[in-house]
């Protein structure tokens, strides 16, 4: 799916930008977003991603290459007439405006008759649940109430395609992960397509059909959220989703499948190769912290394990979390569920440590 | 919060009501912050605000004709103003004129109504120095004829010293005490010196007047005296006063005196506003004599067209400095520094280089072509010229507001204006101009302020189509020395400028007044 394909309703085809003539903020992106699709652009900051979405709202130009939208080139074509719904990480509501002029605005600038616009306003402020707030100034809105209202500023106008700028950023903790779901769904029921970018790994993998992995200008991985937390394709997309556990070592053999990766202490271990083809290679060897097990019983007979010493315990409630020093690595964190039947592992204590050899992948160095 | 049913006052946990209790608290913190004002307070009250209510409390204060002639002020009050005056008057006029002339006050009290009367101060003058040499000596003698005794400056102590004699003869009596302040002033014994013709005089026509007083006061000398005195010779005052100056019997001096005769005057606001105080009331002044109407006119109207082409020039400019990149905007900034630190009086003779007719800008534009020589363009020495001259002066004032407003404006709000289908022009004028009016209101309101007390560059480049009524004020301040109506003009001055910013507030609001 990285190719660009002619299907797509967003297409970005070896798409670069600089911004200095000297360095590429955007190398060789190649992008197709499906009609419909809810696609998510994770990254750190300063990856690229929001150059991305601004070459697509038509604030930025391309360097090279063609961004497609429906199948006709953008590159050349003003902001305003995109028709593309764009939400910001501040809202950008206008703050002179009330709330009804502010989702009037890209009616009226369309020459939409009045009783059309204030029947769309309605149905807008509805959709969002503010019917009552059409009065108010953006000022005198809380931040999820702005943040709603930016959504529906951005949707009023009915386009087909919606970019969202990191919007849930300034919202507190609670709130976020409620219009996470109201913003899926909302996605989903009108059937727009979405294009949103965030650097909260978390919202990324509720939200999304498909996540985009920014890194250095370059997609690093594109892939459904279960396939990116459970097969990340190198060791940069398995660092940046979820929590990791890291090894590292160099490749003994590869046979069947399987990898024997002699970790820096001497210990040898088994892992599933991903990116790393012959003996004598380097490779970090990557384990999420709840495939971990430590209960010999549940371990097979012929499965490597680990000394590993407990040097901190905590308790987060629904979970544990566990501190390792595992070969040298004093960071190797383990998760375990909050059972009746779980034990709590004490500071100092001396445990043996394995997992499948599906859950550890031997990544690049 | 506790309990909801209690009515009192919320009392703190010693019982003591909450709120001396927090002002208890919060005392000492105010005093230490009012210390910390202190010198900077006393120091703008005493050389800044006390000077100014001094100043504006000038525009109303009228006390000298009252303290410099006191009794013709008081026998002025029933005066119609449709003739000339009769005899008291004239007796009373005598009187205070021959004290004021001892102190030289009446010079002043001249220069004072000739502002509002041309011709009075050389009145004043001429019958200063002929007061003394009134035909009013013939009383002395022929009281003194009439018996020795009056000659004797004791028995005027005698008499003077008896209550009852003072309250039945109430003009001699402030007569006489008028003539001892001037004695007392040149360090003079009044007991030893013959009082002045001018209480002989008073005392002659107060006996005159009532007979009586001497049988009353049962004083034989007064008696004899005012037996006496129905065969004196007597003298017209009146006359007196015709012959020094034919003036004195011109209705409109004595309307002058008795219309300034109040303590506080509204006549120089009148003479402000072009309008004077006249026994018939106000009236407007004669037209060629209008000035000031016309003035604040003009003063407001170049005023706002040095705003508008100040909101014109700058806002541009306040836009590129905000938008630019910093490196660019940094130089732009300096460029509209540089003539910000540049000395005023440099930069207006600059554009007096620039605009005079053998100027820079005619030169250019005869060598061209453009102009003809012969009719170079008057750029300088009216309105134009002082519009110019004071828009470039003030432009930094409308660009800083502008630009520190302008510049916490994000640009995220245009981004989104434009997302939602707006055009470029549509993006700036309903989004971005409504978040920079409150530094176009800023900028406004300081140039505004400013060019309508302006006064270096009007005196310099204005002529006399360009200036303000600030010149006007200063004139009256160094020249003609008439601070009363100086004050009354910067009063009214003063008063526009607050009433405009009170109208400001109304319509704009004043908090959406920003600075940056």
């Amino acid at each position: 799916m990285t190719s660009a394909s002619e299907s797509g309703f967003v297409v970005f085809d070896r798409v670069q930008k600089s911004y200095d003539g000297e360095t590429l903020v955007v190398k060789d992106l190649n992008l197709s977003i499906g009609k419909g699709e809810f696609l998510t652009m994770l990254g750190p900051s300063g990856s690229g991603k929001t150059t991305c979405l601004m070459m697509l709202a038509g604030f930025e130009t391309a360097t090279h290459g063609d961004i497609l939208l429906d199948g006709k080139p953008i590159n050349n074509i003003p902001p305003h007439k995109r028709g593309i719904g764009m939400v910001f990480q501040n809202y950008a509501l206008f703050p002179h405006m009330t709330v009804a002029e502010n989702l009037a605005f890209p009616l009226e600038v369309r020459k939409m008759g009045k009783d059309e616009r204030e029947a769309k306003v309605k149905r807008a402020l509805d959709m969002v649940q503010m019917g009552d707030f059409g009065g108010r100034r953006p000022a005198q809105l809380s931040g999820g109430q702005q943040q709603r209202i930016a959504l529906a500023r951005a949707l009023v106008f009915e386009p087909e395609l919606v970019l969202m700028d990191e919007p849930l950023g300034a919202l507190d903790k609670q709130l976020r992960e409620h219009m996470q779901f109201e913003i899926t769904k909302l996605a989903h029921d009108l059937g727009i397509t979405t294009v949103y970018v965030t650097h909260d790994q978390t919202e990324a993998l509720t939200m999304s059909d498909r996540v985009a992995v920014f890194d250095d200008g370059r997609i690093q991985q594109l892939a459904p959220p279960d396939e990116l937390y459970e097969a990340p394709k190198n060791s940069f997309v398995a660092q940046f989703i979820g929590e990791n556990n890291t090894l590292e070592g160099v490749v003994e053999s590869i046979n069947n499948g399987r990898a024997l990766v002699r970790l820096d202490g001497g210990e040898v271990i088994d892992a599933t190769p991903v990116n790393v083809s012959k003996a004598g290679e380097r490779t970090k060897v990557s384990i999420r912290p709840e495939r971990v097990e430590y209960n010999k019983e549940r371990l097979h007979a012929d499965a490597h394990t680990l000394k590993a010493e407990v040097l901190e315990f905590v308790y987060m409630g629904d979970i544990f979390r566990t501190r390792l020093r595992v070969a040298g690595n004093e960071d190797f964190v383990i998760k375990t569920r909050n059972a009746p039947d779980q034990r709590r592992l004490k500071p100092g204590e001396q445990i043996e440590i394995g997992w499948l050899p599906d859950d550890c992948r031997a990544l690049d160095a | 919060m506790t309990d909801t049913s209690e009515t009192g006052p919320v009392l703190a946990a010693d019982g003591t009501p909450l709120k001396r209790s927090l002002q208890r608290a919060l005392r000492a913190q105010k005093i230490r912050a009012l210390a910390l004002i202190a010198p900077l307070l006393l120091f703008v009250l005493l050389t800044f605000i006390a000077p100014i209510a001094d100043m504006l409390f000038r525009s109303v204060e009228n006390e000298i004709v009252s303290e410099t002639l006191p009794r013709t002020v008081i026998a002025l009050q029933d005066y119609s103003g449709e003739e000339t005056p009769g005899e008291d008057v004239f007796a009373a006029l005598y009187t205070d004129l021959a004290i004021a002339t001892e102190f030289k006050t009446h010079t002043r009290l001249g220069s004072r109504l000739n502002y509002e009367q041309t011709g009075i101060s050389s009145l004043f003058r001429k019958t200063g120095r002929r007061v003394k040499r009134f035909a009013t000596d013939a009383y002395t003698d022929q009281f003194v004829a009439l018996d020795a005794a009056w000659e004797n400056p004791a028995t005027w102590v005698a008499l003077m010293a008896e209550q009852d004699a003072r309250s039945a003869l109430p003009e001699t009596a402030s007569a006489y005490a008028g003539w001892t302040s001037i004695v007392l002033d040149d360090n003079d014994d009044p007991a030893t010196e013959q009082p002045a013709d001018f209480v002989y005089t008073a005392l002659y026509r107060e006996l005159a007047a009532n007979p009586d007083v001497g049988a009353v006061l049962e004083n034989p000398l007064l008696t004899t005296a005012a037996a006496a005195v129905p065969d004196f010779e007597t003298v017209d005052i009146r006359a007196q006063f015709l012959d020094v100056e034919e003036d004195w019997a011109d209705t409109d001096v004595w309307k002058t005196i008795k219309a300034f005769s109040p303590n506080y005057t509204p006549g120089y606001f009148l003479a402000a506003v072009d309008l004077q105080q006249t026994v018939d009331g106000v009236q407007q002044q004669p037209e060629d004599q209008r000035v000031y109407m016309m003035l604040f006119k003009r003063t407001m109207f170049m005023s706002l067209a040095i705003m508008a082409s100040c909101v014109l020039l700058g806002y541009p400019i306040a836009f590129l400095l905000a938008n630019l990149s910093l490196r660019t905007s940094n130089l732009l900034m300096i460029l509209v520094l540089l003539p910000f630190w540049t000395s005023l009086l440099v930069r207006t003779s600059a554009w007096k280089v620039l605009l005079q007719q053998q100027g820079v800008i005619n030169d250019i534009l005869v060598w061209i072509g453009l102009v003809d020589d012969a009719n170079r363009l008057i750029m300088m020495n009216n309105q134009f010229g002082t519009i110019v001259a004071m828009t470039h002066i003030l432009l930094p004032f409308m660009i800083l507001p502008l630009y520190s407003v302008m510049k916490t404006i994000p640009v995220t709000y245009v981004r989104a204006a434009k997302s939602l289908g707006a055009t470029n022009w549509t993006a700036f004028w309903r989004v971005y101009f409504p978040q920079s009016v409150p530094g176009i209101g800023a900028g406004c309101i300081l140039v505004f302020i400013l060019a309508i007390g302006y006064y270096i560059t009007p005196e310099l480049v204005g002529g006399t189509t360009g200036t303000f009524i600030s010149n006007r004020i200063a004139y009256h301040i160094s020249s003609s020395l008439n601070w009363g109506l100086a004050a009354a003009l910067g009063t009214i001055l003063l008063a526009v400028v607050l009433l405009l910013y009170w109208v400001y507030d109304k319509i704009v609001g004043i908090d959406n007044v920003s600075l940056g």
